[in-house]
């Protein structure tokens, strides 16, 4: 296999977050992102912090479909790696000298400014569903999430019938969606 | 319908799980009914977050696993370099810091040691040559001397013999501070005087002596002695009375002698009103022993003259130490502070308890002349 095809066929396994494409892509790039986040003021957890938060950013980005790779994966990584770290490194206000290899670097800043959008809807989204309580979260998860039917949510959640739960899942969504719109409209607002 | 059964339409119509007779009849609902339209948009774009959410939060588990997976296996470093990880970051983070105070440091060394270069004395090194010339003449000098006075002292300290001390007597503690009353006659002429009772030999030197009287008041000079804290007796200022039993303690020999007997006479021999007479045993080396009533009071001082009649035994009268004494402080200050106890603390006690209270006041007077 060429090592365009196969670094093809890895981003095809990690769109549907197949667990061998996964562990291939964070094996290939791991300790290279460490080195350059530990050489750059950074801990080992923060160098997992950043690998992942890339690796989420690839993920999206080849499940959204659009994602044309016109470099090597590891370039890729590498390059939103370094952005992001960079950015943490301003917010926190450590100064950095430009780090890491500038040469082998691709131009990620669309990639990162919208990451940093669904960053923010994510956050959104965790804390509305957050702030529900039980049972209205995890009978929201186990629907809209782990894509449960009702009947098997009935039985494991205690209600007599799906209809019940159906009613009971309605009322819930009612309110995250109140809690959820609130803080979406706020946020998109303040932009 | 009702709002639930809206909302699942609306849910199964963005998820395409309509059949095509419902999807179109949906779809023209939509176009009449704006609040169904803006339902639908309003929930495709929440059940999108909603998606996005999950597939996220998935992926950061799996992401989570994988870490695990791949560290516990080697294939990562990160368990690897947790430890070292730390210094490399402490390293990176504060080596500027570090740099910058180094430098600050050298500078400050730099400069304070050119200040004190140019303000610093110049100094004649041929002088100093010459100094450390001389200190060398001078230690050799001392070093020779040092050898001298070695020699001296070895030529003096090698016959170092006991002392043999001939005569002897008795005395007795009048202050605490190491002040003792002997008679005159027992330290003439001494070279050294050694003082002894049941607890040790002390050195001790005459500071007074009243021949006329036959008092001397010797110290103990010696680095060993402990001062007294108390004195148990007083001396008498006022004569005894006739008859009055009294009893005396001291060094015949080697050993305290305890002897005991009566006042016999006011008067010394040849009517000498400065002793009295006494009747008790007494030996050459009872001369100085205490003569004490039975209140513990000191009445007056043995003198066993050796010129004096046999037979008979006298005591200086104790109002004679008083007046020693005074005549001491008169000549030198430095014995303002001698004091005589004026209450005797054994007054009342039975005998052997008042001699158990006396024997470390009473000492044996050795003279080496």
């Amino acid at each position: 296999m060429k090592p365009e095809t196969n670094e093809k066929a890895l981003l095809e396994g990690l769109a549907k977050n197949d667990k061998k494409a996964v562990e291939a892509i964070y094996q290939e790039n791991y300790n290279m992102v460490q080195s350059l986040i530990i050489n750059n003021n950074g801990s080992s957890d923060d160098a997992k912090d950043i690998f992942q938060e890339a690796m989420i950013v690839l993920y999206e980005k080849v499940r959204s479909g659009t994602f044309e790779l016109n470099c090597q994966i590891k370039t890729y990584v590498y390059s939103v790696c370094r952005r992001l770290w960079l950015k943490r490194l301003q917010q926190q206000n450590r100064y950095s000298a430009p780090l890491g290899d500038t040469e082998s670097v691709v131009a990620v800043e669309e990639e990162i400014d919208g990451h940093e959008q669904r960053n923010a809807e994510f956050e959104m989204m965790e804390k509305a569903i957050n702030s529900l309580g039980e049972p209205c979260k995890s009978l929201l998860e186990a629907y809209y999430i782990q894509k449960q039917n009702m009947q098997v949510i009935a039985a494991s959640f205690g209600y007599t019938n799906s209809d019940n739960a159906k009613n009971q899942k309605y009322k819930c969504l009612m309110r995250l969606k109140k809690i959820f719109f609130t803080h979406y409209k706020n946020g998109n607002g303040d932009e | 319908m009702n709002d639930i059964q809206i909302l699942d339409a609306v849910e199964r119509y963005i998820n395409g799980e309509m059949n095509a007779d419902e999807r179109l009849h949906f779809e023209n609902l939509r176009k009449t009914n704006s609040e169904l339209d803006q339902l639908v948009v309003e929930h495709t774009l929440f059940l999108q977050q909603m998606n996005r959410f999950g597939e996220r939060k998935n992926f950061r588990s799996a992401l989570n696993e994988v870490h695990t997976t791949l560290s516990e296996e080697g294939k990562i470093d990160a368990a690897k370099l947790k430890t070292t990880s730390k210094v490399i970051y402490l390293w990176n983070r504060y080596k500027r810091v570090a740099a910058i105070a180094a430098s600050i440091a050298g500078v400050t060394a730099i400069v304070f040691s050119a200040l004190v270069n140019t303000f610093s004395p110049k100094t004649d090194t041929a002088k100093l040559d010459l100094l450390d010339k001389k200190i060398e003449v001078l230690d050799n000098k001392t070093t020779a001397q040092g050898n001298e006075l070695k020699n001296v002292k070895s030529r003096f300290t090698a016959p170092k013999e006991p002392i043999v001390y001939t005569t002897g007597g008795t005395g007795f503690i009048i202050d605490a501070k190491g002040y003792l009353v002997t008679n005159a006659h027992v330290v003439e002429g001494a070279k050294n005087i050694a003082v002894q009772n049941n607890k040790g030999e002390y050195l001790a030197k005459v500071v007074f002596t009243d021949v006329e009287k036959d008092i001397a008041i010797l110290k103990i000079e010696d680095d060993s002695f402990k001062p007294f804290t108390t004195i148990p007796y007083s001396v008498s200022k006022s004569s005894a009375s006739l008859a009055e039993p009294i009893f005396t303690l001291g060094y015949p020999r080697n050993e305290i002698v305890y002897g005991q007997g009566y006042l016999s006479s006011k008067t010394g021999f040849n009517g000498d009103t400065l002793s009295c007479q006494i009747e008790i045993s007494a030996n050459h080396g009872n001369s100085g022993s205490p003569i004490l009533n039975k209140n513990g009071e000191i009445i007056g001082i043995l003198n066993a003259r050796q010129n004096s009649t046999e037979g008979f035994v006298f005591a200086i009268q104790g109002k004679h130490i008083y007046k020693v004494l005074d005549n001491l402080k008169k000549t030198d200050t430095a014995f303002q502070r001698v004091k005589l106890t004026s209450k005797s603390s054994i007054a009342g006690m039975d005998r052997t308890k008042q001699v158990e209270k006396l024997e470390d006041y009473v000492f044996m007077v050795k003279v080496n002349n």
